[in-house]
Protein backbone atom coordinates (compact mmCIF):
# COMPACT_ATOMS: atom_id res chain seq x y z
CA UNK A 1 0.00 0.00 0.00
CA UNK A 2 3.16 2.08 0.79
CA UNK A 3 4.45 1.21 -2.05
CA UNK A 4 1.87 2.23 -4.61
CA UNK A 5 1.24 5.65 -2.42
CA UNK A 6 4.79 6.82 -3.01
CA UNK A 7 4.39 5.39 -6.87
CA UNK A 8 1.56 7.82 -6.99
CA UNK A 9 3.22 10.58 -5.20
CA UNK A 10 6.34 10.08 -8.26
CA UNK A 11 3.82 9.83 -11.33
CA UNK A 12 2.21 12.74 -9.77
CA UNK A 13 5.16 14.77 -9.22
CA UNK A 14 6.87 14.12 -12.73
CA UNK A 15 3.28 14.89 -13.95
CA UNK A 16 3.63 18.83 -12.29
CA UNK A 17 7.22 19.08 -13.41
CA UNK A 18 7.76 18.16 -16.36
CA UNK A 19 3.73 19.26 -18.43
CA UNK A 20 3.75 22.49 -17.92
CA UNK A 21 7.50 22.25 -20.23
CA UNK A 22 5.80 19.92 -22.83
CA UNK A 23 2.57 22.98 -23.58
CA UNK A 24 5.33 25.77 -23.11
CA UNK A 25 5.79 24.38 -26.31
CA UNK A 26 2.22 24.86 -27.61
CA UNK A 27 2.96 29.35 -26.74
CA UNK A 28 3.82 30.15 -30.58
CA UNK A 29 0.20 28.79 -31.48
CA UNK A 30 -1.09 31.10 -34.34
CA UNK A 31 -4.81 32.27 -33.65
CA UNK A 32 -5.91 30.07 -36.54
CA UNK A 33 -4.61 26.66 -34.83
CA UNK A 34 -6.01 28.36 -31.72
CA UNK A 35 -9.76 28.63 -32.51
CA UNK A 36 -9.31 24.78 -34.59
CA UNK A 37 -7.75 23.91 -31.48
CA UNK A 38 -11.21 25.15 -29.54
CA UNK A 39 -13.10 23.45 -31.62
CA UNK A 40 -12.32 20.13 -30.53
CA UNK A 41 -10.32 20.50 -27.66
CA UNK A 42 -11.75 23.03 -25.16
CA UNK A 43 -9.12 21.76 -22.05
CA UNK A 44 -7.83 23.29 -18.86
CA UNK A 45 -4.83 22.02 -17.17
CA UNK A 46 -3.66 23.14 -14.31
CA UNK A 47 -0.12 23.10 -12.59
CA UNK A 48 0.57 24.01 -9.16
CA UNK A 49 -1.65 26.88 -9.30
CA UNK A 50 -0.99 29.20 -5.93
CA UNK A 51 -2.63 32.65 -5.92
CA UNK A 52 -1.32 35.07 -3.20
CA UNK A 53 -2.76 38.54 -2.08
CA UNK A 54 -0.56 40.44 -0.35
CA UNK A 55 1.34 37.68 0.56
CA UNK A 56 -1.57 35.79 1.98
CA UNK A 57 -2.46 32.93 0.08
CA UNK A 58 -5.73 32.73 -1.62
CA UNK A 59 -5.40 29.44 -3.86
CA UNK A 60 -2.41 26.98 -2.62
CA UNK A 61 -0.97 24.17 -5.12
CA UNK A 62 -3.70 23.60 -7.14
CA UNK A 63 -3.68 20.88 -10.17
CA UNK A 64 -6.32 20.09 -12.02
CA UNK A 65 -7.27 18.74 -15.67
CA UNK A 66 -11.09 19.67 -17.18
CA UNK A 67 -11.99 18.00 -20.24
CA UNK A 68 -14.21 19.49 -23.41
CA UNK A 69 -17.82 19.64 -22.18
CA UNK A 70 -17.40 18.81 -18.83
CA UNK A 71 -19.44 20.53 -16.42
CA UNK A 72 -17.93 21.58 -13.56
CA UNK A 73 -19.23 23.01 -10.14
CA UNK A 74 -16.34 24.70 -7.97
CA UNK A 75 -17.72 24.82 -4.51
CA UNK A 76 -16.51 25.89 -1.32
CA UNK A 77 -17.59 28.18 1.63
CA UNK A 78 -16.78 31.68 1.26
CA UNK A 79 -13.58 32.91 0.71
CA UNK A 80 -12.47 29.42 0.11
CA UNK A 81 -10.64 30.58 -3.66
CA UNK A 82 -13.47 29.60 -6.04
CA UNK A 83 -14.03 33.06 -7.55
CA UNK A 84 -10.22 33.71 -7.17
CA UNK A 85 -9.41 30.36 -9.10
CA UNK A 86 -12.15 31.18 -11.56
CA UNK A 87 -10.74 35.08 -12.12
CA UNK A 88 -7.52 33.48 -12.90
CA UNK A 89 -8.88 30.93 -15.68
CA UNK A 90 -10.93 33.60 -17.32
CA UNK A 91 -7.51 36.11 -17.25
CA UNK A 92 -8.86 38.84 -14.79
CA UNK A 93 -5.98 37.59 -12.09
CA UNK A 94 -3.42 36.47 -12.83
CA UNK A 95 -1.18 33.37 -11.20
CA UNK A 96 1.56 34.10 -8.68
CA UNK A 97 2.95 30.21 -9.12
CA UNK A 98 2.13 27.51 -11.42
CA UNK A 99 1.12 27.06 -15.27
CA UNK A 100 -1.98 27.04 -16.89
CA UNK A 101 -2.95 26.00 -20.06
CA UNK A 102 -6.40 26.50 -21.83
CA UNK A 103 -6.75 25.30 -25.37
CA UNK A 104 -3.28 24.55 -25.27
CA UNK A 105 -2.03 27.74 -24.82
CA UNK A 106 0.10 28.13 -21.75
CA UNK A 107 -1.91 31.47 -20.44
CA UNK A 108 1.37 32.90 -18.47
CA UNK A 109 2.93 33.48 -21.92
CA UNK A 110 0.30 35.02 -23.99
CA UNK A 111 0.94 38.35 -25.28
CA UNK A 112 -1.14 41.10 -24.22
CA UNK A 113 -2.52 41.98 -27.60
CA UNK A 114 -3.46 38.22 -28.30
CA UNK A 115 -5.54 38.75 -24.72
CA UNK A 116 -8.59 40.19 -25.92
CA UNK A 117 -8.92 36.86 -28.51
CA UNK A 118 -8.38 34.36 -26.17
CA UNK A 119 -11.22 35.76 -24.10
CA UNK A 120 -13.38 35.70 -27.01
CA UNK A 121 -13.44 32.16 -26.45
CA UNK A 122 -14.88 32.65 -22.77
CA UNK A 123 -18.44 33.36 -21.83
CA UNK A 124 -18.68 34.99 -18.43
CA UNK A 125 -21.62 34.89 -16.30
CA UNK A 126 -21.23 36.58 -12.54
CA UNK A 127 -23.18 37.32 -9.65
CA UNK A 128 -23.65 40.85 -9.92
CA UNK A 129 -24.43 40.46 -13.78
CA UNK A 130 -22.44 43.55 -14.51
CA UNK A 131 -24.34 44.48 -17.45
CA UNK A 132 -24.08 47.74 -18.62
CA UNK A 133 -26.83 49.76 -17.20
CA UNK A 134 -26.86 52.59 -20.03
CA UNK A 135 -27.01 50.15 -23.06
CA UNK A 136 -30.56 48.25 -24.01
CA UNK A 137 -31.04 44.65 -23.41
CA UNK A 138 -29.70 43.92 -26.96
CA UNK A 139 -26.83 46.01 -26.81
CA UNK A 140 -25.28 43.95 -23.84
CA UNK A 141 -25.61 41.16 -25.59
CA UNK A 142 -24.30 42.50 -29.02
CA UNK A 143 -21.42 44.08 -27.19
CA UNK A 144 -19.49 40.60 -27.11
CA UNK A 145 -19.68 40.27 -30.74
CA UNK A 146 -19.22 44.29 -31.73
CA UNK A 147 -15.58 43.30 -30.13
CA UNK A 148 -15.04 40.89 -32.17
CA UNK A 149 -15.92 42.90 -35.13
CA UNK A 150 -18.89 41.01 -36.50
CA UNK A 151 -20.71 42.40 -39.67
CA UNK A 152 -24.16 44.39 -38.11
CA UNK A 153 -26.43 41.72 -40.03
CA UNK A 154 -24.77 38.80 -38.49
CA UNK A 155 -24.90 40.27 -34.96
CA UNK A 156 -28.41 41.36 -35.35
CA UNK A 157 -29.21 37.60 -36.36
CA UNK A 158 -27.05 36.68 -33.83
CA UNK A 159 -28.42 38.29 -30.64
CA UNK A 160 -31.99 37.81 -31.50
CA UNK A 161 -31.46 33.90 -31.70
CA UNK A 162 -29.59 33.91 -28.10
CA UNK A 163 -32.36 35.85 -26.62
CA UNK A 164 -35.19 34.12 -28.16
CA UNK A 165 -33.49 31.05 -26.89
CA UNK A 166 -32.59 32.53 -23.42
CA UNK A 167 -36.60 33.89 -22.96
CA UNK A 168 -35.28 37.62 -23.09
CA UNK A 169 -36.50 38.52 -26.87
CA UNK A 170 -39.48 40.87 -25.56
CA UNK A 171 -37.35 42.60 -23.68
CA UNK A 172 -34.74 43.56 -26.38
CA UNK A 173 -35.08 46.85 -26.22
CA UNK A 174 -35.45 47.01 -22.30
CA UNK A 175 -32.46 48.73 -19.77
CA UNK A 176 -30.60 45.97 -17.24
CA UNK A 177 -32.21 48.54 -14.36
CA UNK A 178 -36.09 47.85 -15.49
CA UNK A 179 -35.42 44.01 -15.37
CA UNK A 180 -35.77 41.53 -12.56
CA UNK A 181 -32.73 39.83 -11.17
CA UNK A 182 -34.01 36.50 -13.00
CA UNK A 183 -33.82 38.14 -16.33
CA UNK A 184 -30.63 40.32 -16.05
CA UNK A 185 -28.91 36.62 -15.44
CA UNK A 186 -31.01 35.51 -18.19
CA UNK A 187 -29.51 38.89 -19.87
CA UNK A 188 -25.87 38.10 -18.61
CA UNK A 189 -26.15 34.15 -19.85
CA UNK A 190 -27.23 35.80 -23.13
CA UNK A 191 -23.92 37.84 -23.63
CA UNK A 192 -22.16 34.98 -22.39
CA UNK A 193 -22.92 32.40 -24.87
CA UNK A 194 -23.51 35.36 -27.97
CA UNK A 195 -20.17 34.43 -29.38
CA UNK A 196 -20.90 30.45 -29.24
CA UNK A 197 -17.55 30.11 -26.58
CA UNK A 198 -15.29 27.23 -25.88
CA UNK A 199 -15.81 27.80 -22.41
CA UNK A 200 -18.31 29.54 -19.81
CA UNK A 201 -17.25 30.78 -16.47
CA UNK A 202 -20.05 31.40 -13.97
CA UNK A 203 -19.44 32.90 -11.10
CA UNK A 204 -22.33 32.54 -8.07
CA UNK A 205 -24.72 32.83 -11.43
CA UNK A 206 -27.47 32.27 -8.86
CA UNK A 207 -26.12 34.12 -5.49
CA UNK A 208 -28.59 36.76 -6.05
CA UNK A 209 -31.55 35.13 -7.33
CA UNK A 210 -34.91 33.02 -6.01
CA UNK A 211 -34.78 29.44 -6.32
CA UNK A 212 -36.95 29.45 -9.50
CA UNK A 213 -34.93 32.06 -11.44
CA UNK A 214 -31.88 29.95 -10.61
CA UNK A 215 -33.43 27.01 -11.93
CA UNK A 216 -34.04 28.81 -14.76
CA UNK A 217 -30.43 30.48 -15.12
CA UNK A 218 -28.78 26.95 -14.40
CA UNK A 219 -30.99 25.25 -17.03
CA UNK A 220 -29.67 27.11 -19.27
CA UNK A 221 -26.45 26.72 -18.87
CA UNK A 222 -27.34 23.08 -18.87
CA UNK A 223 -28.71 23.70 -22.56
CA UNK A 224 -25.66 25.27 -23.61
CA UNK A 225 -23.23 22.49 -21.97
CA UNK A 226 -25.50 19.81 -24.04
CA UNK A 227 -24.26 21.19 -27.17
CA UNK A 228 -20.59 20.35 -26.11
CA UNK A 229 -19.89 24.17 -24.51
CA UNK A 230 -17.31 23.54 -21.01
CA UNK A 231 -19.02 24.96 -18.31
CA UNK A 232 -17.54 25.90 -15.25
CA UNK A 233 -19.70 27.23 -12.07
CA UNK A 234 -18.63 28.49 -8.95
CA UNK A 235 -21.55 28.14 -6.79
CA UNK A 236 -22.11 27.37 -2.73
CA UNK A 237 -25.44 26.57 -3.47
CA UNK A 238 -25.05 22.70 -2.80
CA UNK A 239 -28.93 22.06 -4.60
CA UNK A 240 -28.35 22.95 -7.72
CA UNK A 241 -25.32 20.83 -7.60
CA UNK A 242 -27.82 17.53 -6.21
CA UNK A 243 -29.82 18.36 -9.01
CA UNK A 244 -27.19 18.24 -11.98
CA UNK A 245 -26.07 14.58 -12.69
CA UNK A 246 -23.27 13.80 -14.29
CA UNK A 247 -21.40 16.95 -13.60
CA UNK A 248 -18.40 17.29 -11.51
CA UNK A 249 -17.68 18.62 -7.76
CA UNK A 250 -14.36 20.37 -7.23
CA UNK A 251 -14.23 21.54 -3.85
CA UNK A 252 -11.83 23.80 -2.51
CA UNK A 253 -11.13 24.92 1.19
CA UNK A 254 -9.34 27.62 2.43
CA UNK A 255 -7.61 27.69 -1.49
CA UNK A 256 -6.53 24.19 -1.41
CA UNK A 257 -8.19 21.45 -3.26
CA UNK A 258 -9.96 19.14 -0.73
CA UNK A 259 -12.35 17.24 -3.28
CA UNK A 260 -12.69 16.41 -7.31
CA UNK A 261 -15.15 14.29 -7.50
CA UNK A 262 -17.65 12.84 -10.15
CA UNK A 263 -21.63 13.01 -9.22
CA UNK A 264 -23.75 10.01 -10.93
CA UNK A 265 -27.32 8.88 -10.48
CA UNK A 266 -26.26 6.10 -8.11
CA UNK A 267 -23.22 7.85 -6.02
CA UNK A 268 -23.21 11.66 -5.67
CA UNK A 269 -19.31 13.13 -5.29
CA UNK A 270 -17.73 9.87 -5.97
CA UNK A 271 -14.42 10.34 -5.96
CA UNK A 272 -12.01 10.73 -9.30
CA UNK B 1 -16.00 53.46 -37.25
CA UNK B 2 -19.83 54.03 -37.35
CA UNK B 3 -20.25 52.38 -34.30
CA UNK B 4 -17.57 54.09 -32.52
CA UNK B 5 -19.16 57.25 -33.90
CA UNK B 6 -22.73 56.64 -32.13
CA UNK B 7 -21.02 55.60 -28.72
CA UNK B 8 -18.99 58.51 -28.83
CA UNK B 9 -22.05 60.90 -29.33
CA UNK B 10 -24.32 58.90 -27.13
CA UNK B 11 -21.48 58.88 -24.12
CA UNK B 12 -21.29 63.04 -24.88
CA UNK B 13 -25.51 62.99 -24.98
CA UNK B 14 -25.33 61.19 -21.16
CA UNK B 15 -22.57 64.15 -19.95
CA UNK B 16 -24.03 66.79 -21.77
CA UNK B 17 -22.97 69.30 -19.41
CA UNK B 18 -19.15 68.26 -19.11
CA UNK B 19 -19.11 67.85 -23.09
CA UNK B 20 -20.74 71.04 -23.07
CA UNK B 21 -18.43 72.83 -20.49
CA UNK B 22 -15.50 71.53 -22.39
CA UNK B 23 -16.99 72.19 -26.02
CA UNK B 24 -17.02 76.08 -24.41
CA UNK B 25 -14.00 76.41 -22.91
CA UNK B 26 -12.36 75.05 -26.42
CA UNK B 27 -14.83 77.32 -28.27
CA UNK B 28 -13.53 81.08 -25.58
CA UNK B 29 -9.74 79.51 -26.15
CA UNK B 30 -10.22 79.35 -30.52
CA UNK B 31 -12.23 83.20 -29.66
CA UNK B 32 -9.15 84.49 -28.65
CA UNK B 33 -6.78 83.14 -30.91
CA UNK B 34 -8.59 83.67 -33.83
CA UNK B 35 -9.27 87.41 -32.84
CA UNK B 36 -5.46 87.47 -32.76
CA UNK B 37 -5.04 85.73 -35.85
CA UNK B 38 -7.81 87.84 -37.36
CA UNK B 39 -5.84 91.22 -36.02
CA UNK B 40 -2.46 90.02 -37.16
CA UNK B 41 -3.92 89.00 -40.54
CA UNK B 42 -5.26 93.11 -41.43
CA UNK B 43 -2.27 94.50 -39.87
CA UNK B 44 -0.03 92.64 -41.84
CA UNK B 45 -1.88 93.73 -45.08
CA UNK B 46 -2.15 97.05 -43.45
CA UNK B 47 1.65 97.41 -42.85
CA UNK B 48 1.88 96.23 -46.74
CA UNK B 49 -0.39 98.75 -47.78
CA UNK B 50 1.46 101.12 -46.59
CA UNK B 51 5.10 100.05 -47.99
CA UNK B 52 3.62 99.60 -51.02
CA UNK B 53 6.09 98.63 -53.83
CA UNK B 54 8.97 99.47 -51.22
CA UNK B 55 8.99 103.09 -52.32
CA UNK B 56 11.89 105.28 -50.75
CA UNK B 57 12.66 108.89 -51.60
CA UNK B 58 15.69 110.49 -52.47
CA UNK B 59 16.45 113.88 -51.93
CA UNK B 60 19.36 115.35 -53.80
CA UNK B 61 21.94 117.80 -52.45
CA UNK B 62 21.39 121.55 -53.59
CA UNK B 63 24.27 121.53 -56.00
CA UNK B 64 23.16 118.71 -57.95
CA UNK B 65 22.59 119.49 -61.84
CA UNK B 66 20.85 117.05 -64.20
CA UNK B 67 24.61 116.35 -66.03
CA UNK B 68 25.21 114.43 -62.85
CA UNK B 69 21.74 112.35 -62.98
CA UNK B 70 23.73 109.86 -65.43
CA UNK B 71 25.96 108.50 -62.71
CA UNK B 72 23.61 108.76 -60.30
CA UNK B 73 21.50 106.15 -61.32
CA UNK B 74 24.25 104.28 -61.85
CA UNK B 75 25.42 104.53 -58.40
CA UNK B 76 21.61 103.75 -57.28
CA UNK B 77 21.62 100.83 -59.82
CA UNK B 78 24.71 99.40 -57.86
CA UNK B 79 22.96 99.38 -54.46
CA UNK B 80 21.20 96.57 -55.66
CA UNK B 81 17.31 95.89 -55.33
CA UNK B 82 15.78 98.56 -57.15
CA UNK B 83 13.24 98.13 -59.50
CA UNK B 84 12.41 101.35 -61.03
CA UNK B 85 13.27 104.54 -60.44
CA UNK B 86 12.06 108.65 -61.69
CA UNK B 87 13.73 111.88 -61.19
CA UNK B 88 12.10 114.78 -59.99
CA UNK B 89 13.53 118.10 -60.58
CA UNK B 90 12.44 120.83 -58.11
CA UNK B 91 9.89 122.26 -60.36
CA UNK B 92 8.18 119.44 -60.56
CA UNK B 93 8.19 118.65 -56.92
CA UNK B 94 6.86 122.67 -56.35
CA UNK B 95 3.81 122.49 -59.16
CA UNK B 96 3.07 119.01 -57.56
CA UNK B 97 3.26 121.12 -54.25
CA UNK B 98 1.28 123.62 -55.62
CA UNK B 99 -1.35 121.14 -56.97
CA UNK B 100 -1.75 119.15 -53.82
CA UNK B 101 -2.21 122.31 -51.63
CA UNK B 102 -4.89 123.89 -54.53
CA UNK B 103 -6.84 127.18 -52.68
CA UNK B 104 -4.42 127.58 -50.28
CA UNK B 105 -0.96 127.73 -52.07
CA UNK B 106 -0.88 130.96 -52.93
CA UNK B 107 1.58 131.80 -50.44
CA UNK B 108 3.97 129.74 -52.16
CA UNK B 109 3.77 132.76 -54.93
CA UNK B 110 5.65 134.93 -52.22
CA UNK B 111 8.60 132.54 -52.77
CA UNK B 112 11.90 134.13 -54.11
CA UNK B 113 13.22 131.29 -54.75
CA UNK B 114 12.19 127.06 -54.74
CA UNK B 115 13.44 125.72 -51.83
CA UNK B 116 12.33 122.09 -52.48
CA UNK B 117 15.32 120.10 -53.36
CA UNK B 118 15.44 117.66 -56.77
CA UNK B 119 14.39 113.87 -55.79
CA UNK B 120 14.41 110.87 -57.20
CA UNK B 121 11.63 108.27 -56.64
CA UNK B 122 12.39 104.63 -56.79
CA UNK B 123 10.90 101.38 -55.88
CA UNK B 124 12.56 98.55 -54.74
CA UNK B 125 12.38 94.86 -55.48
CA UNK B 126 11.78 93.51 -52.08
CA UNK B 127 8.36 95.73 -51.73
CA UNK B 128 7.28 93.57 -48.42
CA UNK B 129 10.88 93.05 -46.61
CA UNK B 130 11.10 96.64 -44.70
CA UNK B 131 14.95 94.85 -43.67
CA UNK B 132 16.37 94.72 -46.96
CA UNK B 133 14.61 98.26 -47.79
CA UNK B 134 16.34 99.48 -44.67
CA UNK B 135 19.78 98.30 -46.24
CA UNK B 136 19.07 100.19 -49.63
CA UNK B 137 18.17 103.34 -48.44
CA UNK B 138 21.39 103.03 -46.16
CA UNK B 139 23.84 102.59 -49.11
CA UNK B 140 21.96 105.06 -51.50
CA UNK B 141 22.20 108.02 -48.22
CA UNK B 142 25.79 107.20 -48.36
CA UNK B 143 26.11 108.21 -52.07
CA UNK B 144 28.06 112.35 -52.52
CA UNK B 145 25.29 113.80 -54.63
CA UNK B 146 22.25 112.63 -51.92
CA UNK B 147 21.00 114.78 -48.75
CA UNK B 148 18.61 112.67 -47.52
CA UNK B 149 16.57 109.60 -47.87
CA UNK B 150 13.11 108.62 -46.78
CA UNK B 151 11.24 105.29 -46.76
CA UNK B 152 9.65 105.97 -43.83
CA UNK B 153 11.90 104.36 -41.07
CA UNK B 154 10.72 106.79 -38.46
CA UNK B 155 7.34 105.84 -38.00
CA UNK B 156 7.11 102.33 -39.75
CA UNK B 157 9.96 100.87 -38.08
CA UNK B 158 8.99 101.92 -34.80
CA UNK B 159 5.16 100.34 -35.45
CA UNK B 160 6.89 97.27 -36.88
CA UNK B 161 8.69 96.92 -33.29
CA UNK B 162 5.27 97.27 -31.56
CA UNK B 163 3.48 94.71 -34.06
CA UNK B 164 6.36 92.25 -33.42
CA UNK B 165 5.83 93.01 -29.15
CA UNK B 166 1.93 92.43 -30.71
CA UNK B 167 2.92 89.23 -32.08
CA UNK B 168 5.27 87.85 -29.54
CA UNK B 169 2.44 88.63 -27.04
CA UNK B 170 -0.23 86.75 -28.82
CA UNK B 171 1.59 83.51 -30.00
CA UNK B 172 2.15 83.38 -25.84
CA UNK B 173 -1.55 83.73 -25.08
CA UNK B 174 -2.61 81.10 -28.04
CA UNK B 175 0.14 79.02 -26.39
CA UNK B 176 -1.38 79.26 -23.24
CA UNK B 177 -4.81 79.17 -23.77
CA UNK B 178 -3.87 76.28 -25.79
CA UNK B 179 -2.69 74.48 -22.91
CA UNK B 180 -5.59 74.82 -20.82
CA UNK B 181 -8.04 73.82 -23.39
CA UNK B 182 -5.44 70.63 -23.94
CA UNK B 183 -6.20 70.21 -20.05
CA UNK B 184 -9.57 70.68 -19.74
CA UNK B 185 -9.82 67.96 -22.94
CA UNK B 186 -8.07 66.40 -21.22
CA UNK B 187 -10.04 66.16 -18.06
CA UNK B 188 -13.36 65.37 -19.50
CA UNK B 189 -11.90 62.50 -21.25
CA UNK B 190 -10.03 61.28 -18.12
CA UNK B 191 -13.78 61.73 -15.88
CA UNK B 192 -15.40 60.13 -19.05
CA UNK B 193 -13.17 57.43 -18.48
CA UNK B 194 -13.85 56.89 -15.19
CA UNK B 195 -17.31 57.47 -15.05
CA UNK B 196 -17.08 54.54 -17.58
CA UNK B 197 -15.03 52.47 -15.64
CA UNK B 198 -17.15 49.48 -14.94
CA UNK B 199 -18.24 49.22 -18.62
CA UNK B 200 -14.43 49.13 -19.79
CA UNK B 201 -13.92 46.21 -17.35
CA UNK B 202 -16.70 44.62 -18.97
CA UNK B 203 -15.49 45.29 -22.59
CA UNK B 204 -11.84 44.27 -21.88
CA UNK B 205 -13.57 40.66 -20.13
CA UNK B 206 -15.95 39.84 -23.50
CA UNK B 207 -12.95 40.47 -25.43
CA UNK B 208 -12.43 43.93 -26.32
CA UNK B 209 -9.37 45.40 -27.69
CA UNK B 210 -7.56 48.15 -26.06
CA UNK B 211 -8.21 49.68 -29.81
CA UNK B 212 -12.13 49.20 -29.78
CA UNK B 213 -12.18 50.69 -26.16
CA UNK B 214 -10.06 54.03 -26.93
CA UNK B 215 -11.60 54.62 -30.11
CA UNK B 216 -14.91 56.19 -28.76
CA UNK B 217 -12.87 58.26 -26.73
CA UNK B 218 -10.46 59.36 -29.80
CA UNK B 219 -13.85 59.78 -31.36
CA UNK B 220 -15.20 62.33 -28.62
CA UNK B 221 -12.04 64.28 -28.03
CA UNK B 222 -12.15 64.55 -31.91
CA UNK B 223 -15.87 66.24 -31.65
CA UNK B 224 -15.27 68.54 -28.70
CA UNK B 225 -12.36 69.55 -30.75
CA UNK B 226 -13.95 70.17 -33.66
CA UNK B 227 -17.56 71.50 -32.72
CA UNK B 228 -15.14 74.08 -29.97
CA UNK B 229 -13.53 74.91 -32.91
CA UNK B 230 -16.44 75.67 -35.08
CA UNK B 231 -18.29 77.23 -32.57
CA UNK B 232 -15.06 79.59 -31.75
CA UNK B 233 -14.42 80.95 -35.13
CA UNK B 234 -18.88 81.35 -35.51
CA UNK B 235 -18.39 83.66 -32.07
CA UNK B 236 -15.80 85.58 -34.03
CA UNK B 237 -17.81 86.02 -37.42
CA UNK B 238 -20.93 86.93 -35.83
CA UNK B 239 -18.99 89.23 -33.71
CA UNK B 240 -17.05 90.55 -37.02
CA UNK B 241 -20.28 91.46 -38.32
CA UNK B 242 -21.77 93.72 -36.05
CA UNK B 243 -18.85 95.33 -35.29
CA UNK B 244 -16.74 95.75 -38.15
CA UNK B 245 -18.66 98.25 -39.86
CA UNK B 246 -18.40 100.40 -37.11
CA UNK B 247 -14.33 100.14 -37.31
CA UNK B 248 -14.82 100.92 -41.13
CA UNK B 249 -16.68 103.81 -41.07
CA UNK B 250 -14.79 105.40 -38.52
CA UNK B 251 -11.13 104.22 -39.77
CA UNK B 252 -11.52 103.42 -43.01
CA UNK B 253 -10.59 107.58 -44.37
CA UNK B 254 -7.02 107.58 -42.04
CA UNK B 255 -6.18 103.98 -42.71
CA UNK B 256 -7.50 103.56 -46.77
CA UNK B 257 -8.22 99.69 -45.75
CA UNK B 258 -10.70 97.42 -45.86
CA UNK B 259 -11.13 95.07 -42.74
CA UNK B 260 -11.55 91.37 -43.73
CA UNK B 261 -12.24 88.46 -42.07
CA UNK B 262 -9.99 85.39 -41.75
CA UNK B 263 -9.82 83.49 -44.87
CA UNK B 264 -11.30 80.24 -45.77
CA UNK B 265 -7.80 78.56 -45.14
CA UNK B 266 -6.85 79.97 -42.01
CA UNK B 267 -10.48 79.00 -40.92
CA UNK B 268 -10.02 75.07 -41.99
CA UNK B 269 -6.62 75.37 -40.61
CA UNK B 270 -8.10 76.82 -37.05
CA UNK B 271 -11.01 74.17 -37.04
CA UNK B 272 -7.93 71.64 -37.76
CA UNK B 273 -6.16 72.63 -35.12
CA UNK B 274 -8.97 72.55 -32.38
CA UNK B 275 -9.91 69.31 -33.34
CA UNK B 276 -6.24 67.90 -33.29
CA UNK B 277 -6.03 69.33 -29.72
CA UNK B 278 -9.48 67.54 -28.43
CA UNK B 279 -7.29 64.85 -30.19
CA UNK B 280 -4.12 65.00 -28.00
CA UNK B 281 -6.26 65.85 -25.13
CA UNK B 282 -7.78 62.29 -25.49
CA UNK B 283 -4.59 60.80 -26.25
CA UNK B 284 -2.51 62.18 -23.17
CA UNK B 285 -5.35 61.37 -21.22
CA UNK B 286 -5.79 57.53 -22.26
CA UNK B 287 -1.85 57.71 -22.23
CA UNK B 288 -1.54 58.45 -18.93
CA UNK B 289 -5.12 56.34 -17.52
CA UNK B 290 -3.50 53.09 -19.47
CA UNK B 291 -0.43 52.77 -18.66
Amino acid sequence: MKTAQQAIKIISGFHSFFMPAVYRCFRGYSSKTMNRTNDRHSTIRMFNVSKRFGGKPALRNISLDIDQGEFVFITGHSGAGKSTLLKILYLAEKASEGQIIINGMNIARVSSSKLPMLRRRFGIVFQDFKLIPTKTVYDNVALVLEAGGEKPSYIFKKVKQVLRITGMEKKIHALPPTLSGGEQQRVAVARAVVGEPAIIFADEPTGSLDPSSARAVLDLLVKYHNKGTTVLVASHNMHLMESSLNSRNIELSEGRLRQNSVMTPDRINRPL
Amino acid sequence: MNHFIKKAVADIRSNKFLNMITIVTIALSILIVSMFVLFFENTGRLIESWNKGGRIMIYLKHDFTQEMLPQLQNQIKDAGDVESMVYIPKSQALEELKHSLNSRSTFLETLTENPLPDAVEIRTKSHNNFETIRKTAQLIKDLNMVEDVEYGEKWLGKFLKIFNLFKITGYAMCSLFFLISLFITANTIRLAFYSRKNEIEIMRLVGATESFIKAPFYVEGILQGFFGGLTGVLILLISFLIVSPGITENLSSSLYLEIKFLSFQMIMLIIACSTLLGWFGCYISLKQILK
